[in-house]
């Protein structure tokens, strides 16, 4: 019993590794200050690619390869219409978000179904006999460890360094980054195509593991590129807190997948949506700590309960970084 | 000299606008051509499948109405600077909501004329809802109107298929085929051996007209406007920004849910899966394409109508998937950012020399 808890938490940190890669993509882009909106549609296009390229060459690298190259190019058109364009970033991301997915459908459909090779499995010999530890972190694949590595690797560039202390200043306050001599444009689009790569590479990872093949609308990926959009804001712009829901997503999903035998008059497609529901919810929490009327509620308590409820709230709250999604210009 | 700078920057606007349109076109014939299709085919096939015959025709103007609707409603919200996502589940609970009303009513004593006039009230009623938790949401809850949206979309779909495989399941078992049809005295009337209620399209066109009237000659348009442009100096000056933000939402909900009630009572006759049919999601590019102005809407929308209709048939004829409808519509808006963007770097490096 033990055993299939254990491999069924195993299963949770495998799952989550493609969300990571997203997330943390998308926590880089957004810490210099532009918004991907683009997720779901590069998270599917990529997936199809992918795929696709796995199966032509024959080289699962080829097709990661290929997957970080159109995840960065669709960064790419994302940086160029909103920073040297200056067009709405929201604007393009959404069209971006519909164009990715159709394409995806559109040049997929004749492989739909195809097999088509997998990751293999690479337990570290050494590490992996190691009880519990073993199983859930040193069983898995190679892009399971990258996703560890891309973990501390984030958060140590973003908080432990001096390019990484730019890169926060070109996000909060752009002129004082400029005064200070960054390029604040240049490095925006450098930072938008490395975040891009990252998500792109998440799409293939689905498709060439996780969720093996390509099968068109019913792949099933449809919704995890706002779902890894959201943790993005849940975990505050922070690649650890952002890993931490992801896997938090992926507990979940695990749960409503155990729990459904017990639930069986519920159709599986309903518990299938469960995590937008919680997504609503989480945003919620860490957001409703910032509003007005929240404050003002908090004001008329008495004193030991106000400074109970303000100490979870500020626990809770994340806030974007200040320039996000405006454009920067030099006068 | 004023009036002829004036027809050269419409000349250059043009020329923008129509350099989109090549390399759309352009960038779908590529991707037709990846795909082994020729280019001048599909197009031939759309056009054909759409405009091509009376009924093809008729199917164009059943797909125009909801698509008419919510980008009108739209037009409100992003008026206030709002991104209304969630605009797919208002459709869907405005078609949940109708075929509530509609089974309620099918078999009692009320005219169906009646039945169908309070079919759409409820239609509207379940898309001011839906709409109305997602601007709670942002106003009280600070939840960015994208992400609320985009939650209840999917909700709305979950609730959808629970209801056609649970309690509206049809008799024996439920199926993705949808509830069981209502009777056609519960249908709104349609032309004779067309797909396509006039009524529908007077609904449609009014409710376009009616939201160009609000946005260009009313004050309570202007103070939309006015949110939209600056939400702080308008708070500043006393417009209750949020009031106005949550105004807006509730009547593009409004529009989305009678677009959900023709789909039902107009369309489909029943509640099926899909019953949205993307059009939330197409009616956020046409308003994008149509740069928000709503005098634009109702070509933009019918040109966007008649490619989803014209590529029905690519499967069959071509063996290639419809979604190529889609591309070349976000090509279209795609290319349509990036050019206006590119005018407008363009003539602000000429003002500067």
């Amino acid at each position: 019993m033990n055993e299939i808890i254990l491999i069924g938490l195993a299963g949770i940190i495998a799952v989550a590794a493609p969300i990571i890669f997203a997330t943390i993509g998308e926590t880089i882009t957004e810490r210099a200050g532009v918004i991907n909106l683009s997720l779901n549609g590069t998270i599917l296009l990529t997936a199809m690619a992918g795929f696709v390229v796995s199966v032509k060459t024959d080289s699962l690298l080829l097709g990661f390869l290929a997957g970080a190259a159109i995840g960065a190019f669709v960064a790419l058109i994302i940086a160029f219409t909103s920073i040297t364009l200056k067009q709405s970033q929201v604007a393009v991301g959404f069209v971006l978000t519909l164009l990715c997915r159709d394409l995806a459908y559109f040049l997929g459909n004749p492989f739909m179904g195809l097999p088509g090779p997998r990751i293999p499995s690479l337990p570290i010999s050494g590490l992996k006999d190691i009880p519990l530890i073993g199983t859930l972190f040193f069983k898995q694949d190679i892009l399971v460890y990258l996703s560890f590595i891309l973990i501390a690797a984030a958060y140590w560039w973003i908080f432990k360094t001096r390019p990484g202390l730019m890169l926060q200043g070109i996000g909060e306050r752009p002129a004082a980054a400029f005064v200070r001599g960054a390029n604040v444009n240049r490095m925006r689009y450098i930072y938008t195509m490395i975040g891009g790569a990252l998500v792109g590479i998440a799409g293939p990872m689905y498709s060439l593991s996780a969720k093996a093949g390509w099968k068109g609308t019913i792949t099933g990926l449809d919704g995890i590129g706002w779902i890894a959009l959201a943790i993005t804001i849940f975990g505050g712009w922070n690649p650890i807190r952002a890993a931490f829901g992801a896997y938090l997503f992926a507990l979940l999903q695990w749960l409503g997948i155990v729990l459904q035998p017990s639930f069986q008059n519920i159709p599986s497609q309903v518990l299938q949506v469960a995590p937008f529901p919680l997504m609503i919810l989480a945003l919620l929490l860490v957001n409703i700590g910032n509003t007005e009327w929240v404050d003002r509620t908090l004001a008329g308590l008495p004193e030991s309960a106000r400074r109970f409820i303000a100490q979870v709230l500020r626990a809770l709250r994340t806030t974007p970084p200040a320039s996000l999604g405006t454009p920067f210009e030099n006068e | 000299m004023k009036t002829m700078t004036k027809t050269s920057s419409l000349w250059i606007n043009t020329g923008f606008r129509i350099a989109a349109i090549v390399l759309a076109l352009a960038f779908t014939s590529i991707v037709l051509l990846l795909s082994n299709a020729r280019p001048f085919e599909a197009f031939a096939n759309i056009i054909n499948g759409s405009i091509g015959s009376s009924k093809g025709i008729a199917n164009t103007l059943v797909a125009w109405v909801p698509l008419l609707l919510v980008t009108s409603g739209l037009l409100m919200t992003y008026a206030t600077g709002m991104w209304n996502i969630g605009i797919e589940g208002q459709i869907t609970l405005g078609a949940i909501f109708t075929t509530l009303a509609l089974r309620l009513m099918q078999g009692t004593s009320v005219p169906p004329t009646l039945a169908i006039i309070l079919s759409i009230l409820a239609g509207i009623l379940g898309g001011a809802l839906w709409a109305g938790i997602v601007a709670l949401l942002k106003i009280y809850g600070g939840v960015n109107e994208i992400f609320g949206g985009l939650g209840m979309n999917f909700v709305s779909t979950a609730l959808t298929i629970w209801l056609i495989f649970g309690p509206w399941k049809r008799p024996g078992t439920g199926s993705m085929s949808g509830t069981e049809p209502f009777d056609t005295s519960l249908w709104l009337p349609q032309l004779e051996g067309l797909r396509i209620s006039l009524w529908s399209v007077g609904i449609g066109i009014v409710g376009l007209l009616v939201v160009y009237f609000i946005l260009q000659g009313t004050y309570f348009g202007l103070k939309l406007k006015a949110v939209g442009k600056n939400g702080r100096a308008a708070f500043l000056l006393g417009v209750p920004t949020t009031r106005y933000i949550m105004a807006a939402f509730l009547i593009c909900g409004a529009f989305a849910g009678i677009a959900g009630a023709i789909q039902v009572t107009g369309v489909y006759h029943r509640l099926i899966p899909s019953i949205s049919s993307g059009y939330g999601y197409l009616g956020m590019m046409v308003a994008m394409l149509v740069n928000f102005q709503a005098l634009w809407a109702g070509v933009v929308a019918l040109f966007f109508a008649a490619l989803n209709i014209g590529s029905i048939q690519l499967p069959i004829v071509m063996k290639i998937d419809s979604t190529l409808s889609g591309v070349l519509q976000g090509a279209l808006v795609l290319f349509f950012l990036l050019m206006e963007g590119a005018r407008r770097t363009f003539l602000s490096k000429k003002r500067g020399k």
